[in-house]
């Protein structure tokens, strides 16, 4: 039969708000200390304890909210979301649940070249809950330690419109949001961490119906990649089932990574009644509007506003664009380096191909980079005025990523100066003229082939350091001499 | 008359003016205590040494200022940093807290004295302190009657002159009903006037932590210590704190004062209607405008109560789960039968009862009907209290609508226990501050006089109750507890 179908899909994405403090307590917010060193009575949960919400951490939900267009409440309150976990230490997780602090925001993309709105439905302040570490697997542990220092992490949950079409449009949205979360200082979003979490809602419908069809909810999704395979892999699951005349059962699932397939865990019949109700310990948050501009007011450079601007002051083509204003710390990079250098494109191209080649295969972020400006401009300028050629060049970034030594010493360390002086390949030229009189002849006979091996036989004498134009230039003269 | 008979005010007048030494009170209470904590069961945790070692220490300070060198009780799931704090339950048996309470911490600085920790209905569950998990507490007044409750541990401690004060809590009357019964001041602040941190919570949005003494003096006296800003706990209001004693002898003249008429119907024991009816004749005397009013929610505001109350006590008690701290069972075979047994095994029927009613209110499909619809009600109470308010300064009740019962009288029937909050509930519901204190006897049993005035109106309460007692005879009756 093959219906034709249409893919809708929604993400609820967590960030943890990179706050001094945690949300409702004095505790550091930090990643990897011991465990349970980051812990008080408040967010142990011990009796008597109460929460006092963390200034900061609305702050920084405001910036946000500012940044992804949406509307900043004028009041918003906590509520409690109950059940029992033993990472959970109040048995409720204080969130916000009928009143968020933003609401009805957006997010564009880039879809075949034309920009798409992601609508924002939501987003919310909650607490995080602790982590368990399990003795071995799951199944056969005989015992779990908890570590609390997790708990209370201020979290910000933002709950998309079902507006995605592809997974490659979610995996795009999730880019782009991290981009403009990382951009306006709220979280350092690294998802091998967990401070970048996101679970997808996906459904499929007949192509024209207007109806939105089951949803099954997708969690465990720790990387662009797991994004991007578990909803195709569920997209088709859910066509294949209802091809064969099935139904979508509403549940929750699970990726699992290592066999690469969606697996249930559990039904909605199984889902919890959270009984949500109204924090009574924590007053609702009045949020002035003075407060609100203020901070709209000093919103750092959002990722299409740094994207326009690469586009009209250094004239890069939209793509490139669009990619170094991923990240504030590659846009910082880029914009460095393009301020001392006259031609932004090189930088770029330099950055999207090698820097991101070598960052890749070490699984390094820009800022754990050892290359600085300055030292990638001398790179730039020994090209540019023949001390290096362009593949030395390659040589010499690759040992300045793995050193941070500056290219000056790495090119007399290595010997690596170009061959430029003429007279100098003069003589190479004459030499390999000499013990190639068949080539030479080929060439005058019309093969322009003949130059390119001759040219590649000078190199192959100079291992690589004959200045590539002087040989070419030297090369043509000497043979129209002849 | 003996030492421990005195009141905090008098036993100040006798510590600045060097007559008495700290550690000779400690003495007298602990002789006291030897006497008849046998009988009333007043304690769960008693550190008489604790104390006299401190008032050693404050003897040689010397300055007898604010209540130094005084000893007090605190009802035990007040938070004591080093002691074992309760909550009269299974559960916390063992609990010893890491934290002093934010009103510990100030009775600490002022050098009172912590005598010990009083005995309370599981977790301030209850009206009769018949449901704390270890003993009943006894009426000093006739021991086969309860002291009430929750705080009735603290009511009966001050009642039996075993310590000169007690704080308490009161989430729906459970300062001011054992007050009544056992023949003690009782104040229930504003809600939001004292601090709640480290206090363990029953319902969150209606526990206020308050003050039980001989008399209106005392109680202003540790009023003045307690009220005030914490940071901490962000429902705690920040308003100025006035001079609650200096502001006692305004007296009564020109005062208005509403008496609502539901709160005489409502199945109010008809000698407490008459006592009550006799004192506000006496307030009238001294110069008190008095009213008949009209507070048409009345009746609504216990089911409701009962809906908001467990609502939030089914959150507030989840935390004990067995996995940080408390009782854990195990023998359980995993984590989800742990928390299960544990919670089955170490709360008592009374706690779980309203757990689950809480549960059941706040469940998908009947929060609209249920939490939802209390919410409502507790607004409309709010604003019959506002209407009247509008035109009067105080309102005037019993306390409770019957004397103090026979332990074990209401066991097997709930409801009829619930019914005894009936008039203290609705302020509670309105977060207002009341006051009981004593107007009467019957049958040899003592009767409470409820004072109610608008939010953060403390003073008008004790300016007015001082007045009354001042010029009754009321406060100095005590129990005949045979030694």
């Amino acid at each position: 039969m093959g219906h034709e179908y249409e893919t809708v899909i929604g993400l609820e994405v967590h960030v943890e708000l990179h706050t001094k403090s945690k949300i409702f307590c004095a505790c550091p917010n930090e990643f990897g200390a011991e465990p349970n060193t980051h812990v008080c009575p408040i967010c142990a949960g011990f009796p008597g304890m109460l929460p006092v919400l963390n200034k900061e951490a609305v702050e920084l939900s405001i910036k946000a909210g500012l940044a992804l267009n949406c509307h900043i409440a004028e009041v918003c309150k906590f509520d409690r979301k109950n059940y029992f976990y033993p990472d959970l230490p109040k048995a409720y997780q204080i969130s916000q649940f009928a009143m968020p602090i933003c609401q009805q925001g957006y997010l564009e993309i880039d879809v075949d070249g034309a920009p798409k709105r992601i609508g924002i439905h939501r987003a919310h302040m909650e607490e995080d809950a602790g982590k368990l570490i399990h003795q071995g697997a799951i199944t056969e542990t005989l015992y779990t330690l908890v570590d609390l220092n997790r708990s209370g992490v201020p979290l910000l949950e933002i709950v998309s419109e079902p507006d995605m079409r592809s997974a490659e449009e979610a995996r795009d949205y999730l880019e782009k949001l991290r981009a403009v979360l990382l951009f306006a200082g709220v979280s350092d979003c690294k998802m091998e961490e967990g401070s970048l979490r996101c679970d997808a809602n996906v459904s499929i419908r007949p192509l024209g119906e207007k109806k939105l069809g089951t949803r099954t909810e997708i969690k465990n999704l720790n990387s662009f990649r797991s994004l991007e395979r578990a909803i195709e892999y569920e997209v088709n699951r859910q066509k294949e089932r209802l091809e064969d005349g099935g139904t979508i059962i509403q549940e929750t699932l699970t990726w699992d990574e290592e066999k690469q397939v969606t697996r249930s865990l559990r039904s909605k019949e199984e889902a919890h009644d959270y009984r949500y109700f109204p924090d009574p310990d924590l007053v609702p948050i009045h949020i002035s509007r003075d407060w609100v501009e203020a901070l709209r007011r000093n919103l750092p450079e959002m990722p299409d506003q740094a994207r326009e601007r690469l586009m009209k002051e250094q004239g890069l083509p939209a793509y490139d664009a669009a990619i170094i204003s991923l990240s504030p710390d590659y846009l910082a990079f880029f914009d460095a380096c393009a301020a001392r250098y006259s031609n932004a494109k090189v930088v770029s191209n330099w950055m999207m191909v090698e820097l991101n080649r070598l960052l890749n295969l070490h699984n390094m972020n820009i800022s754990e980079c050892k290359i600085n400006s300055n030292d990638f401009i001398l790179m730039l300028n020994y090209i540019d005025n023949g001390t290096i050629s362009g593949k030395m060049a390659k040589n010499v970034f690759e040992e300045m990523f793995a050193t941070g030594s500056s290219p000056d010493k790495i090119i007399q360390e290595k010997g690596m100066v170009q061959i430029s002086d003429e007279k100098a390949l003069l003589q190479l030229v004459r030499k390999v003229l000499e013990e190639n009189p068949e080539v030479v002849r080929d060439y005058k006979n019309g093969k322009e082939k003949a130059l390119g091996f001759l040219v590649g036989q000078i190199m192959k004498v100079t291992k690589g350091q004959a200045n590539p134009g002087l040989v070419n230039k030297i090369l043509k003269e000497t043979l129209t001499e002849e | 008359m003996n030492l421990w008979d005195f009141p905090v005010y008098l036993l100040q007048h006798k510590l600045q003016s060097g007559e008495i030494s700290s550690v000779e009170i400690v003495r007298a209470f602990r002789e006291r205590i030897s006497q008849v904590e046998g009988k009333v069961k007043a304690f769960i945790t008693l550190d008489e040494e604790g104390a006299l070692r401190e008032a050693a220490r404050v003897d040689q300070e010397g300055g007898y200022t604010g209540l130094a060198g005084i000893p007090y009780g605190l009802k035990d799931l007040i938070c004591t940093r080093g002691m074992k704090t309760t909550c009269a339950s299974r559960m916390l048996e063992d609990f010893i807290p890491v934290y002093d309470a934010f009103v510990v911490a100030k009775l600490r600085e002022t050098r009172a004295l912590l005598m010990g920790k009083t005995n309370l209905d599981e977790f301030a569950m209850g009206s009769s302190t018949e449901q704390s998990a270890f003993f009943p507490t006894r009426n000093p007044w006739a021991l086969d009657r309860v002291p009430g409750g929750s705080s009735g541990g603290s009511a009966a401690a001050v009642s039996a002159r075993e310590v000169p004060f007690c704080l308490g809590t009161d989430t729906g009357g459970s300062i001011r009903q054992p007050a009544a019964y056992c023949g003690v001041v009782g104040l229930k602040p504003t809600y939001g006037r004292v601090s709640r941190r480290g206090v363990v919570p029953y319902a969150s949005s209606l526990d206020q932590v308050g003050v039980l003494a001989q008399n209106v003096r005392d109680c202003a006296l540790v009023f003045s210590i307690i009220a005030g800003h914490d940071p901490g706990d962000t429902t705690c209001v920040n308003v100025p704190v006035p001079d609650f004693v200096s502001a006692l002898d305004e007296g009564v003249k020109g005062i208005k004062i509403a008496y609502p008429r539901e709160y005489f119907a409502l199945g109010v024991d008809e000698e407490i209607k008459a006592a009550v009816m006799k004192s506000l004749k006496k307030l009238e005397e001294l110069g008190a405008i008095v009213e008949e009013v009209s507070l048409p929610h009345s009746e609504y505001a216990l089911p409701a109560y009962y809906l908001l109350a467990p609502a939030e006590a089914s959150a507030n008690l989840a935390r004990f789960d067995g996995v940080r701290y408390g009782y854990r069972d195990l023998e359980a075979d995993n984590v989800i039968d742990m928390f299960a047994q544990t919670r089955g095994t170490a709360f008592g029927a009374e706690v779980k009862r309203r757990i689950m009613l809480g549960t059941y209110a706040l469940s998908s499909g009947y929060y609209d009907a249920y939490y939802l619809k209390a919410l409502k009600v507790r607004r409309l109470i709010s604003s019959d209290f506002d209407k009247v308010f509008a035109s009067y300064d105080l309102i005037v009740t019993p306390t409770t609508p019957t004397p103090p019962f026979i332990i074990g009288a209401h066991v097997e029937d709930p409801i009829t226990l619930y019914m005894n909050d009936i008039l203290t509930v609705p302020v509670n519901m309105a977060g207002l501050p009341a006051m009981s204190i004593p107007c009467g006897l019957t049958r040899g049993l003592p009767l409470g006089m409820q004072i109610i005035a608008k939010p953060f109106a403390e003073s008008l309460i004790m300016q007015a109750a001082y007045a009354f007692e001042q010029n009754t005879e009321y406060h100095s009756m005590k129990p005949e507890l045979e030694v």
